[in-house]
């Protein structure tokens, strides 16, 4: 059972080791919609974001918006004064940008964490992080959806 | 239906990072989905958290575009035996709960 369990394991995260496609950042100039320049506004606030330091992981095309799996690396020790405090993710183009905000306490050993997202259409993903310093990073991936996932 | 699932192994080594991942079967409606017509009643999962023996390890505060069955993996170290607990909390306040105990050796 165990080692079945085991097995199983291995294969689901070949899987997404296949799937999972690095994506380079997006210009940090490239305009955002009024609603998600708010969205982002109301969670991060309005600190200037820099790019690099963050890696957000997403497929290049996803079939199913409705399941997208996402992860985003920062670069962080997660000790001393090197430390990331949360992971913010926006959707640009669904219905409503929020994703979600994922907060890091003492323990975490990795600035890193790995979702599923429903995308409604082929949009630009973006992720921030605020760091233990006050200072932001932020990373962009555009996916491409087959099958939209949030009105069906 | 809401039926919590977590994959925490039961033992590690001080200090080094393993991995926790949960998962939780819900439809996660947003409200803005229709069916026949009628719009789908909104019923969310808002809130996740993660507790090391009490004290705040990991939140995640999902909004509309997260997945159903939210998904959620991070990494963890312990420098001592723990028992991890789990939360999901509905916005009307219904809450379900998972835990584990991790011995460190």
């Amino acid at each position: 059972m165990t080692q079945r369990a085991a097995a199983l394991d291995r294969r689901s995260l070949l899987g997404v080791a296949l799937t999972l496609v690095a994506v380079p950042a997006t210009r940090a100039s490239e305009a955002l919609p009024p609603d998600v320049e708010a969205a982002i506004r109301e969670q991060v606030g309005g600190a200037a974001a820099a790019e690099g330091g963050i890696a957000l992981r997403a497929p290049e095309t996803a079939e199913n918006g409705a399941f997208v799996p996402v992860t985003v690396s920062v670069h962080s020790a997660m000790a001393g004064d090197d430390r990331c405090r949360a992971i913010h993710l926006f959707a640009t183009r669904n219905p409503t940008p929020g994703v979600a905000s994922y907060r890091f306490g003492a323990g975490i050993a990795r600035a890193e964490v790995s979702v599923r997202v429903r995308l409604a259409e082929g949009q630009m993903l973006i992720a921030y992080a605020e760091m233990a310093d006050g200072t932001v990073r932020r990373a962009g991936a555009r996916v491409a959806v087959t099958t939209g996932g949030c009105l069906t | 239906m809401t039926t919590p699932r977590i994959r925490v192994p039961s033992s590690v080594k001080a200090g080094e990072p393993f991995e926790i991942r949960t998962l939780i079967d819900h439809p996660m409606e947003t409200g803005l989905r229709h069916q026949t017509g009628q719009a789908v009643a909104r019923r969310m999962i808002t809130r996740f958290e993660a507790q090391a023996d009490g004290a705040l390890l990991f939140t995640a505060d999902f909004r509309n575009g997260t997945s159903a069955n939210p998904y959620v993996a991070f990494h963890v170290r312990l420098a001592q035996t723990t028992t991890i607990s789990f939360l999901w909390r509905e916005e009307d306040g219904r809450e379900y709960r998972a835990t584990q105990r991790v011995t460190v050796s």
